[in-house]
Parts: C-alpha cells; sequence; structure tokens
C-alpha cells in the first residue's frame, strides 16, 4: 500500500495494525465481521431449528394477539429500527469529528435498546401470566416456549450487551480514549443485533399471532 | 437535534437522506409482514413469504447501515458466501431426517 491512509483513515503502521491489504479496513473491524458472520451461524441454527418444529406441528400454538403483543412487537421492531437510523447518524458524526453530536446519537441508540428490551420483558411476563413458560404452554407444546425463549432470550442479551457496549463507546469517545473507527465497530454490532431481529420478529411473532373469527 | 442534519451533506459511507429512506423502505416491509401474517395462507408458504422479506431487509441493513456496499468487494465476497456455505451445510445435514421424520409422522 503506497497510500498513508486508507478509506478508513487508518495510518497504515505495521501490518497488523491492518487498513491495507486486502480489505481496507482496520483489525477491529474485521473483526467485528468475523463475529457476525459466525453469530449469523447461532442465530440460523436456532431459527432453522425453530422452523421444522413449527412446520412439523399442526397445533402449534397462536398466542399473539394483535393488542397487546403484535401492537408491542411491531412497535419494538420499530424502535429498533430507529435505534439502528441513530447509531448509523453517530457513526457518519464521528466520522466528520463531531463528538459531542456522536455521544448524543450514542446514547439516543442506546436509549433505543432499553426501551427495547423493557418492552420485551413485559411481553414476556404477559406470557408468564399465560401460562407460557420456557418448558411448557397450555396447549401442551413445550416446544413453543423453549424456542420462543430461547430465542428472544438469546436475542435480548444481544440488545442488553450492545446497550452496555454503546454507553462505554460513548463514554469513551467523549473523553477522546476512542477513535472513530472504534465508534464503526460498535456500530456494525448493533445494526447486526437489529438484523437478527429482522428474522426473529416475523418468523416466530408473525408466525404465530392469533386468528379468531 | 436533527436541525444541523441538512440532506445535502453527503460523506463517504452514505447521507442522511439515504438512511432515512432506507429505513422507511425497512419499516414499509415490516408493515407488509404484519399485514402478510393475518392472510390465512399455508404456514409453509407463509414462512417462505416472510424470510424472503427479512432477507430484504437484511440485504437492506447490511449494504447501507453497515455499509458493506461500500467496502471493498473482497470483504463481501469473503463473508457473504461464508456464510450461505455454512447455513446451506447445516440444512444438508439437517433436512434429510428432518424430512424422514415427518413422513413417519404422517403415516402413523
Amino acid at each position: 500500500m503506497a497510500e498513508t491512509k486508507t478509506a478508513v483513515g487508518v495510518p497504515v503502521s505495521s501490518p497488523w495494525s491492518g487498513g491495507g491489504s486486502p480489505f481496507a479496513i482496520n483489525s477491529k473491524k474485521f473483526g467485528m465481521w468475523l463475529f457476525i458472520i459466525s453469530d449469523t451461524l447461532t442465530f440460523s441454527v436456532l431459527l432453522l431449528a425453530y422452523s421444522y418444529s413449527r412446520l412439523a406441528n399442526p397445533n402449534w400454538p397462536r398466542p399473539f394477539e394483535i393488542y397487546p403483543a403484535i401492537a408491542k412487537s411491531t412497535s419494538m421492531t420499530l424502535i429498533l429500527l430507529a435505534s439502528s437510523l441513530t447509531m448509523v447518524l453517530g457513526v457518519a458524526a464521528a466520522h466528520r469529528n463531531d463528538r459531542a453530536k456522536t455521544v448524543r446519537w450514542l446514547l439516543l441508540t442506546a436509549l433505543g435498546g432499553v426501551a427495547f428490551t423493557v418492552l420485551h420483558l413485559t411481553e414476556w411476563v404477559n406470557l408468564f401470566h399465560e401460562g407460557y413458560t420456557p418448558w411448557s404452554t397450555p396447549q401442551g407444546v413445550p416446544l413453543f416456549g423453549a424456542t420462543f425463549f430461547g430465542i428472544t432470550g438469546l436475542h435480548m442479551t444481544h440488545v442488553s450487551i450492545g446497550v452496555i457496549y454503546l454507553i462505554i463507546m460513548s463514554i469513551g469517545y467523549g473523553r477522546g480514549k476512542f477513535t472513530s473507527d472504534d465508534v464503526e465497530v460498535s456500530g456494525l454490532y448493533w445494526h447486526f443485533v437489529d438484523l437478527v431481529w429482522m428474522f426473529v420478529f416475523p418468523m416466530i411473532y408473525l408466525m404465530s399471532v392469533s386468528l379468531k373469527g | 437535534m436533527s436541525a444541523h442534519e441538512s440532506g445535502s451533506e453527503v460523506h463517504a459511507v452514505g447521507s442522511t437522506k439515504l438512511f432515512v429512506m432506507v429505513w422507511i423502505w425497512l419499516a414499509v416491509i415490516t408493515f407488509i409482514e404484519v399485514f402478510l401474517a393475518y392472510e390465512r395462507l399455508q404456514p409453509s408458504l407463509m414462512l417462505t413469504l416472510l424470510v424472503v422479506l427479512s432477507l430484504v431487509k437484511s440485504a437492506l441493513i447490511v449494504s447501507y447501515f453497515m455499509h458493506l456496499k461500500y467496502e471493498k468487494i473482497g470483504l463481501t465476497l469473503l463473508l457473504i458466501p461464508a456464510a450461505i456455505f455454512c447455513i446451506c451445510m447445516i440444512i444438508i445435514f439437517f433436512m434429510p431426517d428432518g424430512a424422514r421424520l415427518l413422513q413417519m409422522r404422517l403415516t402413523q
């Protein structure tokens, strides 16, 4: 690489710092991409196993009423999408070296994550009250409970970790400890969490909407 | 907060206007999915349609929000085929027995 700076603005000081050959991205970002691919496989396996159970059981429970479950999960989807939007705006602000604005966007993104988790937990509590647990359902289809709580629980863990990650990032970036590239890497993680929900929401919620009347 | 985010501001990774457009599309596809959920379709057909729409959404997220579209093409060629290959391997190992068990259940 003849140039001293790459497209992402990383000075090429040693072969280990990345930013040059072969992908012109820094090593942290490449590491995050590899993590994302491996995490994709984790969720793919769970969703494939779920899809099989869903299609193999004609009497699969359909507990999700329009209100509250579907209304709530649709707004959760929109909140998560909106938090992805604030995240890209945060990354764009970080690349303009606008520290104050970046911190604000990052905290707003984290707030979206918190709102998502709180709504999701109230949704879980609702289901507990209706008799759905990770090991049983009123209809006697324990696989529903296992897959629903397993997959949404793993996703919720990712959201919670993301919120912590973003808060640490906003504090660190505000103090000048992290660079705009680090903000971008945290953005990749956050968008991935959003992406996973784009599969979990239709495959789990929308496949089990209550169809009465 | 958004007063300064004018649409004319074009950065190497895309403009605010583009991100908002992508967001609107993602929201529209979400509403299509919710609408579809109340059509009484065969579960397998429904699942296929929902997964296809979700794949469109994830393609939008990956290309614009994670701006893979603006990275070197080599990164895309490394990551996406690897993921697709592994998922295909999972299906190849999982489906034959899955289909057989289903058949056994139906003939009982």
